[in-house]
């Protein structure tokens, strides 16, 4: 393996022939003729089969597109194989969408079929479609998330994994539209939250549940004390000096921190300002269940997804304890809400002490809001309940 | 044979859902075969070590990468994301697996030809593993290693007229929805006004200056496909200011059933007949539609732009012509001090190059935060430290309802000296003139 030097960079010379920002690429210079020429013109569409969209433009043109999912980390080898569909179809366009859905598009309707056969005909060697077809309407659409195990160094649980485990279970919701409002899923593997799944109808959420360990006979190398003690948002840390005995058996006195672990609810920040104070944990990390959020302000307002169950352990490959609450989340919201209704405002309708019942979830002291005043705003102060 | 025996991950192959697995598996075999005609630059198992320590993972429970530290591209201080394996021994193909953010092209249509660049690239330089997208929106090429950075930033800007995205404390990478280029609902062109502004500050872009990370994003309508409300510091959410245009032939044929309500959204549910009382009329938000004579009539100044007759009606309702976009603040996850939902900065604001009032508020907003915000600190918890009122003056935007969904509840107000009328500085002895001790 030897190392071919593209040509463009001089360690010696590093200024030389540089190119620097220039930003993506002209969005326009990737638009299909269909979408470029109508741009802005666009009359109504309407969702053809679960996955087909039809856009109608002022002009009469028509485009068609067809949704796939796709697991967010693709190979090159499958992204080539997006390009020969494409070709093969489309006239060498596609898009992505915000979701990490795949769109195919074709500008007649006598194309739509050999492309959605070619589509539903391709299969991994291990049984799972490549581009199954759906995401569209009044069904659950592909599930954002981040990076988990597979590449991120704060994470409580695996993100690919446990994607893969509740799209499998609620496979047939994707390929139909039989739900009584859209419902987003979504998951971040850390409080992080990289995948925004504060506002989702209903978000996995990977957290830790032990106060770091600290390493102090590395802390001080490792970390800025005094970012460390800053980035507590409970002011958990003080710095602190402390006896060690070294791995090589020297007895010293080092500078490092000291934990109040009673105050400290486990959102990581101290490690990433400081890898000297590791978290994550085999039986401390698990999943938390988040439900009722949405962004968008159709009939109510945008809202904060609310936590609905307190901890799932993680339990890879499968997580079948996160499959199973899941599909009775699903179940129980399908089964109960009205059209157009989202999940949280049919909890908000029929009141969470309700939406734990129908749901059969146990209500435990962790769902009651002890954060700062936040929680003030989520006690009730009303005789209006129900029993 | 395999280079490490998975059998956990080996079960995330079965099942419909397409495999995560199966595509890491997909590009092991793609590289072993091609190792004699392509030499590639980062070892050759790197997608097996991959899988090695992603099983690893999934037997132990935690995670096997460690903290990045600092690896970038030359004058740049973003983009580049460093991570290292904290069992370099054990998979040495992914020691180094540093991450490349792509700023992805506004809407993320591509062509093929493109595309396939992007592939070579990535297969001849990295690891041949990406996310199609990151969170973000950027192109995220996961995995290659420290001296491969330059060179891949020579092909992007030399043959693919193309840069990295943002990391860090500085501007991330904007996103935005599709916006015109394909939906009847955009009030602007959210895909023109993503690029502009990305282009004009490409230097927030790829240079930290900021106290911590700062988020764009455009939405074309108030029904935030980006989700820009939650997730931005600045949410550019597409409105109009006059009327729902009405055609009432199609409001007609949605009543008689020839048209689909919701454009065939709840195809394969069973839900009935459609029924404008129940469907539409009654659950706006503002209660300002009714039918009168089989017509149905809109009280536009009573309308907030909800969309829901929109959403259900596409043939029959469209949005205004007197459109722009409304402009919000402070959104951001949890950490550190709890979620926030972006608020309402400016209502109306019109979308017209070269974006000059725009980018004022942005300006205004970023001279401030970049002054008195602390180390990690977002915008949102910025606003909430030193209040709305501060932000609102920093901006030069005139109080309004609009600013509040409902006035305080308390009467702690605080006064500044200017507005009492005296001021506040007062003479004991004059005081004592009229008062004893």
């Amino acid at each position: 393996m030897a190392f071919i030097p593209s040509g463009y960079y001089n360690p010696d010379k590093p200024m030389e022939n540089r190119i620097t920002d220039i930003g993506p690429r002209y969005y326009e210079e990737f638009l299909p003729p269909v979408i470029k020429n109508n741009k802005g013109k666009w009359l109504w569409h309407e969702i053809l089969d679960p996955g087909v969209l039809m856009h109608k433009a002022e002009s009469g043109d028509e485009v068609y597109t067809v949704r796939c999912g796709s697991p967010r980390l693709l190979s090159v080898e499958t992204i080539r194989e997006i390009c020969e569909i494409a070709d093969k179809h489309c006239d060498g366009y596609v898009r992505f969408t915000t979701r990490n859905n795949i769109e195919f598009m074709v500008d007649s309707k006598d194309k739509l079929d050999a492309l959605k056969e070619d589509l539903s005909s391709r299969k991994h060697p291990g049984g799972s479609y490549k581009f199954p077809i759906g995401g569209t309407g009044a069904g659950i659409t592909n599930i954002v998330h981040t990076q988990g195990w597979i590449h991120c160094h704060t994470p409580a649980s695996d993100a690919s994994g446990t994607v893969k485990v509740v799209m499998d279970e609620l496979f047939e919701e994707f390929q139909q539209m039989k739900m009584p409002a859209k419902l987003r899923i979504a998951m971040a593997c850390c409080l992080n939250m990289c995948g925004a799944v504060h506002c989702s109808d209903i978000a996995i959420l990977g957290y830790h549940r032990k106060p770091p360990i600290i390493d102090h006979e590395w802390l001080e190398n490792l970390c800025e004390i005094p970012l460390a003690v800053a980035a507590c948002p409970t002011g958990a840390i003080r710095p602190t000096k402390t006896k060690i005995t070294t791995e090589s058996g020297e007895e010293k006195e080092v500078k490092t921190v000291a934990i109040k672990q009673e105050r400290c609810m486990f959102c990581g920040n101290c490690y990433t300002m400081c890898p000297a104070l590791p978290l994550a944990d085999k039986e401390g990390d698990g999943l938390v269940i988040m439900a009722g959020g949405k962004i968008s302000n159709r009939i109510s307002q945008p809202k904060f997804s609310k936590v609905v169950v307190a901890f799932i352990p993680n339990e890879p490959p499968r997580w079948p304890t996160l499959a199973k609450v899941m599909r009775k989340i699903v179940e129980a919201y399908a089964k109960n809400a009205r059209k157009y209704e989202r999940l949280g405002d049919w909890a908000e309708r029929i009141g969470w002490e309700r939406f734990f019942e129908i749901c059969d979830l146990e209500f435990t002291h962790h769902l009651i809001d002890d954060f700062r005043d936040p929680a003030y705003y989520t006690w009730r102060q009303t005789t209006q309940f129900k029993f | 044979m395999p280079k490490h025996e998975t059998p956990l991950l080996d079960q995330l192959e079965s099942g419909p859902w397409p495999s995560f697995v199966s595509e890491i598996k997909r590009q092991s075999e793609a590289r072993h075969q091609k190792q004699n005609e392509v030499e590639y630059q980062i070892p050759v198992d790197v997608c097996d070590d991959v899988l090695g320590v992603l099983e690893m993972s999934y037997n132990d429970g935690t995670c096997h990468w460690k903290h990045g530290g600092i690896v970038g591209v030359f004058g740049y201080g973003g983009g580049v994301i460093g991570r290292y394996c904290d069992q370099p021994d054990k998979f040495p193909g992914v020691a180094h697996f540093h991450t490349v953010r792509v700023n992805q092209p506004a809407g993320k249509y591509y062509t093929t030809e493109y595309l396939r660049q992007l592939c070579d690239l990535w297969d001849f330089r990295g690891s041949g593993l990406t996310n199609m997208h990151g969170s973000t929106g950027d192109i995220v090429l996961l995995g290659t290693r420290t001296e491969q950075l330059e060179e891949i930033f020579g092909v992007l800007t030399h043959e693919m007229n193309q840069d990295l995205g943002g990391s860090g404390s500085n501007l991330r990478t904007p996103a935005c929805c599709l916006g015109e280029s394909r939906c009847e609902f955009a009030c602007y062109d959210t895909q023109e006004l993503c690029y502009q502004l990305t282009m004009e500050y490409q230097d927030e872009l790829h240079r930290p200056a900021f106290p911590y990370k700062f988020k764009f994003k455009f939405d074309g309508c108030p029904n935030g496909c980006v989700a820009s409300i939650a997730r931005s510091d600045m949410s550019f959410i597409g409105t109009w200011r006059d009327e729902i245009r009405i055609d009432q032939e199609a409001v007609a044929a949605y009543i008689g059933g020839e048209l689909k309500p919701n454009a065939g959204a709840h195809a394969d549910g069973e839900w009935g007949p459609f029924d404008i009382q129940k469907e539409v009329i009654d659950l706006c938000p503002s209660q300002c539609m009714s039918l009168e004579d089989g017509k149905l009539v809109i009280d536009n100044k009573e309308c907030v732009r909800c969309m829901h007759c929109i959403n259900t009606m596409p043939r029959a309702l469209r949005i205004g012509n007197d459109r722009g976009l409304s402009i919000l603040v402070g959104a951001k996850a949890p950490i550190l001090d709890g979620a926030q939902m972006s608020s309402l900065l400016v209502p109306f604001i019109k979308v017209e190059p070269p974006y000059d009032e725009i980018k004022e508020v942005i300006e205004n907003v970023w001279d401030w935060w970049m002054e008195e915000g602390k180390n990690r600190e977002r915008l949102g918890e910025t606003i909430k430290r030193l209040s709305f009122q501060k932000l609102l003056e920093v901006t030069g935007i005139k109080p309004m309802p609009q600013h509040v969904q409902e006035p305080r509840h308390n009467p702690y107000i605080f006064w500044k000296e200017e507005e009492v009328p005296g001021g506040w500085q007062r003479d004991i002895k004059e005081f004592r003139k009229l008062h004893q001790r």
